[in-house]
């Protein structure tokens, strides 16, 4: 019986992710007349330029992310009750918000003559060139991103046992000691979890690149996007583009469980 | 591939039957129509003429089912899937002369259509559809410069001014490399539709020379209005919308020429209600629809009567309606041959990617 309880979700998972994935790996392998092909995936490498830019951008938006998430859970993880549930719910509330009504509403902050240059010129700065930079797009990702960052590091610092700190405290440890070898490696599969939460989705995104970075600035996002539905209309090279890229992120993944499955010590800073 | 996407198909049918059952149309004919997003036909918003509506009440034993669409290529790959049956389809010219060359648009009964009688001599017979079997306009316009008169103080001839070194990045440019690439190569004095590779090379060059401000498309008409940009290509007939927000906002038609878009009605291959279809498309050249309909996009009409009965300001719009000798140095896009179109997004993928 308990087995059966998860069929619904078996049947969702093949039909919905591992048919359309087979169709993805069919596709690469495809020429446009039919027949198979490693046409599409040899042209990948002229792509290079555009993977390597949307693997730093991602890499930095979740460092960005991990530096300013990891405060934020600790401090709301020993918070308790009432102060808790609502810093919960600041966490969440831009969530309520989609997605690209947020980015959208950047793209108009961060213009020369937006919201935020207005006032800093109100106070005698700037004007500061903001929209169209690989800033404003590592913004936007940390931006929209960052509540799945906190989410998971909370859900693991709220279970560590106060007494552990405690104990570290009394045996002598300050306050960095404690937070290097006690909490970091006890947050570790929430750190996992979290930089696997941001990652992935910043090096897949296609709108923040085109909003806040102007489309010069160029992801995989869009490139893929262009060969489905965009200009370039090409499924088979945009099947062999979204393969690689699941290879590259399931690469990225599997070094991320190297540090995770490592014993504490060892993961120790 | 195709047997699993049928599959696939077969099942949401059954699904979306299941879920329409019921509802008590089920006895009509459901006529789907498929059409550019953003406001490409009247809605009844306002105080305007609800043209679908309108249609059913004519025709009561026909439902339409309208969905839209944001770009050519997107209808196109919608299509390609195989998963989509529309019966009428409102693409633009070039991709109308692709869906002719690969077998997906039905030849039209004109005898059902009439009302083709009222479109404009030079509407008919267009380069993409020279003996005009397949298609019908819908509504047409060009690309021209439109730019922030308080900022750029000289009318703008030439598309030279959006290379202007002065304006380097507070000018945009179209995210799409037939639009963009061809703006080049009207600069360079050639064809937009030109099967010389070398020509594309050097629009390329020409293209990278400038520092854009972003490459964009529908977030041109936000960007202009909130004065973000100073200068940028676009469609002739949404400058007269933005001058509502910004009159600061101007249109100018380069002397070199420019583009000239026809969204021409086809009926896709394989419709099971062709009839129904071309009585649509027949309704929609109907002078009162056709009217309704051209003063909610604000582009222009390719029918005589319509054109006749519009307001002064519009029909005297030279943004709308061009002199015939501007017009004439305009160019229709057309499908190019494979291996320029491949040429044409591998140097795009370069000027993006750089």
């Amino acid at each position: 019986m308990r087995k059966r309880m998860a069929t619904p979700y078996l049947i969702w998972i093949l039909l919905f992710t591992l048919v359309p994935l087979g169709m993805v790996v069919y596709y690469a392998f495809t020429a446009k007349e039919g027949g198979f092909t490693l046409q599409n995936l040899t042209n990948i490498p002229k792509y290079a330029p555009v993977f390597a830019r949307s693997i730093w951008l991602a890499l930095v938006a979740t460092a960005l992310c991990l530096v300013l998430a990891f405060p934020v859970a600790y401090r709301i993880a020993r918070s308790t009750g009432n102060r808790q549930r609502t810093l919960l719910l600041l966490v969440m509330l831009p969530m309520w918000m989609n997605f690209l009504l947020c980015t959208r509403a950047w793209m108009t902050l961060l213009e020369d003559t937006g919201l935020i240059n207005r006032f800093l010129g109100l106070i005698g700065l700037g004007p500061v060139h903001m929209i169209n930079t690989q800033g404003a797009v590592i913004l936007g990702m940390v931006y929209n991103y960052l509540p799945f960052m906190i989410l998971p590091l909370y859900s693991v610092m709220v279970k560590i046992d106060r007494s552990v700190i405690e104990a570290a405290r009394d045996l002598g440890a300050d306050g960095i000691r404690v937070i290097g070898r006690i909490i970091i490696p006890l947050s570790m599969p929430g750190i996992i979890s979290g930089i696997t939460m941001v990652f992935v989705p910043s090096v897949s995104t296609f709108i923040i690149s085109r909003w806040l970075g102007g489309s010069s600035n160029l992801l995989i996002g869009d490139l893929i996007e262009q060969q489905f539905i965009g200009s370039a209309y090409d499924p088979y090279a945009g099947s062999a583009l979204a393969l690689v890229l699941m290879v590259l992120m399931l690469i990225i993944m599997a070094i991320m469980n190297l540090f995770d499955s490592e014993d504490i010590e060892g993961a120790m800073i | 591939m195709k047997r699993i996407i049928s599959v696939f198909t077969v099942v949401f049918l059954l699904l979306s039957s299941l879920s329409l059952a019921g509802c008590g149309d089920s006895d009509k004919i459901v006529l789907k129509v498929y059409n550019w997003g953003g406001d490409y036909i009247s809605t009844g918003e306002g105080d305007t003429l609800d043209t679908i509506a309108e249609f059913e009440k004519a025709y009561p034993h026909i439902k339409v089912e309208y969905t839209t669409f944001a770009s050519n290529e997107e209808m196109y790959a919608k299509l390609q899937s195989g998963s989509a049956q529309y019966d009428v389809i409102i693409p633009s010219d070039y991709m109308i002369a692709r869906m002719i060359e690969e077998n997906m648009v039905e030849q039209l009964d004109f005898s059902n259509i009439p009302n083709y009688a009222d479109v404009m001599e030079q509407y008919k017979n267009l380069p993409f559809d020279p003996n005009n079997i397949y298609s019908v306009p819908y509504i047409w316009g060009t690309v021209g410069i439109i730019y922030d008169s308080s900022v750029v103080k000289d009318v703008p001839t030439s598309w030279d001014v959006l290379w202007d070194p002065q304006y380097a990045d507070q000018v945009l440019m179209f995210d799409n490399p037939r639009d963009a690439l061809g703006i080049a190569m009207k600069k360079l004095g050639y064809s937009q539709n030109s099967t010389n590779a070398y020509e594309w090379q050097e629009a390329a060059e020409e293209l990278k020379k400038q520092k854009w401000q972003a490459y964009l498309m529908d977030e041109i008409l936000d960007k202009m209005e909130n004065g973000e940009a100073v200068m940028a290509p676009y469609y002739a007939g949404d400058t007269l919308l933005i001058q509502e927000e910004n009159p600061n906002i101007a249109f100018a038609m380069p002397e070199e020429g420019s583009n000239l878009f026809v969204d021409s009605m086809v009926v896709q291959k394989g419709s099971a209600h062709k009839t129904e279809a071309e009585q649509f498309i027949n309704f929609m050249c109907e002078t009162r629809i056709a009217k309704a309909n051209v003063e909610m996009i604000s582009y222009s009409t390719p029918l005589q009567s319509v054109y006749d009965e519009l307001e002064p300001e519009w029909k005297n719009s030279k943004i709308l309606y061009p002199d015939r000798e501007a017009l004439d140095r305009c160019e229709s896009f057309v499908h190019l041959p494979a291996d320029i179109n491949a040429l044409i997004q591998s140097l795009w993928l370069e000027i993006k990617a750089g």
